[in-house]
Order: structure tokens, then C-alpha cells, then sequence
């Protein structure tokens, strides 16, 4: 049986924002994927009922609306295990995103854990959010912070992070995906590498998990982390997967309320995980359309979305790597539908102004990567990224604008 | 508002002429002035001799409206008294934060940038020269350490 073939055209009916019409009548083109993706009526349904009929709070009063609230958070919970294979829902906390995951786990294990002769690896194509807290927690416990380099062509230097992972090194801190370069990192086989080195594994599955399917069991990853609104859920919620002993092992970051056992007067002992690191009314409405939101991309299917995405990236290198002027940044042979490219003698904060003239949005910036900026050798780049409502139509337009925009700099010049 | 208005022909000759403008060693540069969200990134050299900011030299690496402003910005104080500096400096902020009117009679040239005030995600870049400069005049004019 062939997998079926996702119609992007289709399915931008489930997305309200594709129907927007803008004051200058134009239409949406959404190019800005890796940074927030448009949200599906079921997800915003889910939050929505949520708010109308079952506003209870979580794990403590026995009223209908409660038990409701509660079952429906925790068959999210339940949702998000499965969608990255984890063993049990008791592997998942609830978290704002990947960036609150790092920071729980740089925290609550890296902290306690630590000592000043252990190293952290992570590679040069880290968002600053799997690095800030690295060098914030080496620095703390005297440890030292290692940079896996990246070869030109945009992946990671394997040999050179052999070399890196010694016996020394206690963390292996590692993105799945680039979010400059698009180039999906093989995290199996690094965490094999690692294992055998005796380093525990963090896996920033941010870029990857709305795109890849994900099992973490498979992997044997120690941590992965991952945000909701980048595939398809709403801001503020995301999940940390880790291993029974680790999340027993750490501590907790946010204490207060939810996540006690017994308390008294002067200390208190901790829920089990993964209670103990959700201290306060947690983000239940956001956990909820998180659930819808694994559903959506469940019932669309992982194999048609990554053919759909894999024929589009195809595309679209192809299509904007034959415009004059243009450079594409990474030429990894696995990666995602993300795209930086720098268009010659125009500023990428210019390029992004006149696409968004037409209509078209994509990023322009350090996107979040300043040493993988300064590795590549410039301070800002554009950057146009994909995902299951986008086609040709859309890479032919962002092309259109990218010859516009070239056109308004050179002539006048 | 339409990007014509943006961007002028005045600022794209500043863009791709900028004037005072060159490269800037580290021990000349007066301050060093980044725009952490989009990494644009500006080096500001001057003196003051008998009241006047004088030698103005600007290395910027930034977007069309960043590199112009600071052009424009170079042009407009190099050689004038540091009152004026301040007076001027206040009124194209306050224009840019859309507080007031642009006037020409008080904005010269730097006029060009008012219609940045109508996109607000770029006002930033034409305010970092301005605040590399209230940098500057503060390390200029600041009393010697004791």
C-alpha cells in the first residue's frame, strides 16, 4: 500500500489563518514554520471547549469540572508519550517549551550532577536555547562546555565530535535538526557513540518533532525535549521526555503548590514524577490543544508529511538556488524544509520588509544561532521554512518577491 | 503606507554610499552597539575639540535603513556643537517614535527616515546609530576616572 499523498491546498482549510484576507487584500503565505506554525480548528476547538465547559483545575478537587479538567490533561499527556514512543505518560512533564526543558534538566540534573572535571558537548548549530544553559551550568560548576564543529556542507563534523566525546564528558547536548541549516543530525547513532562514551543524552527535538517521527524508546535518548506551537499546538506548552531514574534523580526547578507529597513546617517532600516538576496550576488548556495537535499531525501521517516536505525542499532549492545573487546556507543530504539563504548586496531585514509587502513571511535575523552565524561567516541571514500547507505555489512566489527585491536594490543602484 | 516610502532614493544612496564611514580597529572604536535580535551591528569613533563632535567615523553592518540612518546620522553631527547634537538627536527620536512631526527645518536630510516611524519592527534599526551615539557622548564628556 502506496502512503497517501498530502494535498497542502485541502489543508489549509483547516487553518483560519488561510483564510484571512489583509487590509491590502492580499493572502497569507506562511514561510516562518521553524519559528511558529498556524494552528488547526481542532486544536483551537480543544482549547476552546476547554475554557467553555470544563474549566476545573487539576489533581485536587473532586467536582465534575475537575475530574474532567484532569482526565482531559492527562489523556494529553497520555497523547505526547505515545507520538514519541515513550515507555509511560509518567516519562512526560509538562513544560512552556523546549527552552523551559533544557533549562529543567541544565537545573535540576546537570547542577546536581556536575563536577568541575566533567565536560558537556553540544555542536556549533545549537539554538541559543540548547546552549545558554550550558554555559550557564558549566560555569556555575566549574565544568567546561565543548563545540562539536560543522563541516561546510552544513553537517555535523562526526570525526571531530568522536574526538570530543571522552570519558570526560558527561552530557552529550545536541540538536535533531538545525533550525539555519535544516540538517537533521543522526541523532541514533550519536547517542550509541555517546552511550558508549558513559555520557547521558539531551536531544532538542524543537525543529524535528513536528516534522520527523519521533521514538525516544528507539533512540534510548536520556532527555528530549520539544514545544507545541511549532507543530501545530499553542504557545506556552511543550514537554520534557526523560528516563524513569533520571526524572527520580533530578531535582525539581519550581517548587509551590501540586508538586508536594507531605509538607511541613519547615520541608516538605516531592510528588513522584512527573508531578514533581509541575509545580502551580499548570498550562491546561495549552496541554489540551497540544493532544489535538499530536492528533492532527497522527491522522495526517508521518510518511506523507515528510515526502510532502522532502519533494517541496527539493523544490525549493532548486527554484531559489537558481536566482542570481543567491547563496543557500547548508546542503545537508538529510534535512527539513528549511531554507537560509542571503540574497547578494540586499540586507536579509530588507528582503524579509519587501516580502511581507506581498504577503510572504519568512525570518531574517541570527535566528537564534550566533555562533553557527559567525562559523558561517555572516550576521544575519533570511530564512523561509515549510510545512505541511505549503506547495510550489508558494516557493514560485517567495522566488517572484526574492527577483522584486533583488530588482529595487540593483536598478537604483 | 507603501516600501517606496521606506525606502527613498535618499537612503538608498546613503545604503550603498555611506558616508564617514570605514573600517574601525578596536582600540578606535568609541562604542560598539549591537542589535541582539537581528545582529546588526555598528562601531562609532569621534573626538570633541572646542565644543564640537568632530571626526565622526562609523563602520556599520546592517540593514538598509540601520547602514542609511547611520550615514544620515554622520552627516548631520560631524562638525556641530554638542547642544545642537542633543537637540537634534531628541527630535528625530521623538519622530521616529511617532510623538511628533517630522520638520525639515529642524531634521535636515534626516527627514528620509520619518516614514520608518509607520514600521514599527524597524524602528530599532534606525535608532541604533542615535543610541551608539548618546553611547559615545557619554564616554566623550564623562569626567576622568578618578
Amino acid at each position: 500500500m502506496s502512503a497517501k499523498v498530502l494535498d497542502p491546498l485541502k489543508l489549509r482549510a483547516d487553518f483560519p489563518a488561510f483564510g484571512r484576507v489583509f487590509e491590502d487584500g492580499r493572502r497569507l503565505i506562511y514561510l516562518d514554520n521553524a519559528a511558529t506554525t498556524q494552528k488547526p480548528r481542532d486544536v483551537l476547538k480543544a482549547t476552546r471547549r476547554y475554557y467553555e465547559e470544563s474549566a476545573g483545575n487539576v489533581h485536587r478537587a473532586v467536582h465534575r469540572l475537575a475530574a474532567e479538567a484532569t482526565g482531559l490533561y492527562e489523556e494529553a499527556r497520555q497523547k505526547v508519550a505515545t507520538f514519541i514512543g515513550a515507555p509511560s505518560p509518567k516519562n512526560i512533564v509538562f513544560t512552556h517549551g523546549a527552552t523551559e526543558g533544557i533549562n529543567l534538566v541544565a537545573h535540576g540534573w546537570a547542577r546536581k550532577f556536575l563536577n568541575a572535571s566533567d565536560e558537556v558537548l553540544v555542536t556549533e548549530m545549537e539554538h541559543h536555547s540548547n546552549l545558554i544553559p550550558w554555559q550557564q551550568v558549566t560555569r556555575e560548576r566549574g565544568a567546561r562546555l565543548l563545540l562539536a564543529p560543522v563541516l561546510e556542507d552544513g553537517t555535523l563534523d562526526r570525526e571531530a565530535f568522536r574526538h570530543l566525546l571522552t570519558p570526560r564528558v558527561k552530557l552529550v547536548a545536541m540538536t535533531h535538526a538545525s533550525n539555519v541549516l535544516g540538517t537533521i543530525n543522526p541523532v541514533a547513532e550519536l547517542i550509541r557513540e555517546a552511550h558508549v562514551a558513559g555520557a547521558c543524552v539531551l536531544v532538542d527535538a524543537a525543529q524535528s518533532a513536528p516534522h520527523l517521527p519521533l521514538n525516544v524508546t528507539e533512540l534510548d535518548a536520556d532527555f528530549l525535549v520539544f514545544s507545541g506551537h511549532k507543530l501545530l499546538g499553542p504557545t506556552g506548552i511543550g514537554a520534557l521526555y526523560a528516563k524513569a531514574e533520571l526524572l527520580d534523580a533530578m531535582d525539581p526547578l519550581l517548587t509551590g503548590g501540586e508538586m508536594i507529597s507531605r509538607v511541613w513546617d519547615d520541608h516538605a517532600t516531592w510528588a513522584e514524577p512527573p508531578q514533581k516538576f509541575e509545580a502551580g496550576t499548570p498550562h491546561i488548556a495549552g496541554a489540551i490543544g497540544l493532544g489535538a495537535a499530536v492528533d492532527y499531525l497522527t491522522r495526517l501521517g508521518h510518511d506523507a508529511l515528510r515526502q510532502h516536505e522532502q519533494k517541496l525542499t527539493a523544490y525549493a532549492l532548486e527554484k531559489l538556488g537558481a536566482l542570481p545573487g543567491l547563496k543557500i546556507f547548508g546542503r545537508a543530504p538529510e534535512r527539513l524544509a528549511v531554507v537560509s539563504f542571503a540574497l547578494e548586496g540586499v540586507h536579509p531585514h530588507d528582503v524579509a520588509q519587501f516580502c511581507d509587502r506581498d504577503g510572504i513571511a519568512i525570518r531574517a535575523g541570527h535566528l537564534c544561532a550566533q555562533p553557527l552565524l559567525r562559523r558561517l561567516g555572516v550576521p544575519a541571514v533570511s530564512r523561509a521554512s515549510f510545512y505541511l500547507y505549503n506547495n510550489r505555489d508558494d516557493v514560485d512566489r517567495l522566488a517572484e518577491g526574492l527577483l522584486a527585491v533583488r530588482k529595487f536594490f540593483h536598478a537604483t543602484g | 503606507m507603501q516600501l517606496d516610502d521606506l525606502y527613498q532614493e535618499v537612503i538608498l544612496d546613503h545604503y550603498r554610499h555611506p558616508r564617514c564611514s570605514g573600517e574601525l580597529a578596536e582600540d578606535e572604536a568609541l562604542v560598539d552597539e549591537e542589535n541582539p535580535l537581528c545582529g546588526d551591528h555598528l562601531k562609532l569613533a569621534a573626538h570633541i575639540s572646542d565644543g564640537k563632535l568632530t571626526g565622526v567615523k562609523i563602520q556599520c553592518q546592517g540593514c538598509a535603513i540601520c547602514t542609511a540612518s547611520a550615514s544620515l546620522m554622520a552627516e548631520a553631527v560631524n562638525d556641530q556643537p554638542l547642544a545642537d547634537i542633543r537637540k537634534k538627536s531628541e527630535a528625530f527620536l521623538a519622530v521616529l517614535r511617532g510623538e511628533r512631526a517630522a520638520s525639515e527645518d529642524e531634521l535636515g536630510d534626516l527627514v528620509a527616515l520619518r516614514g520608518v516611524a509607520e514600521f514599527p519592527l524597524r524602528v530599532k534599526c534606525a535608532t541604533l546609530p542615535w543610541h551608539a551615539l548618546a553611547a559615545a557622548l557619554q564616554r566623550l564628556t564623562a569626567p576622568p576616572a578618578a
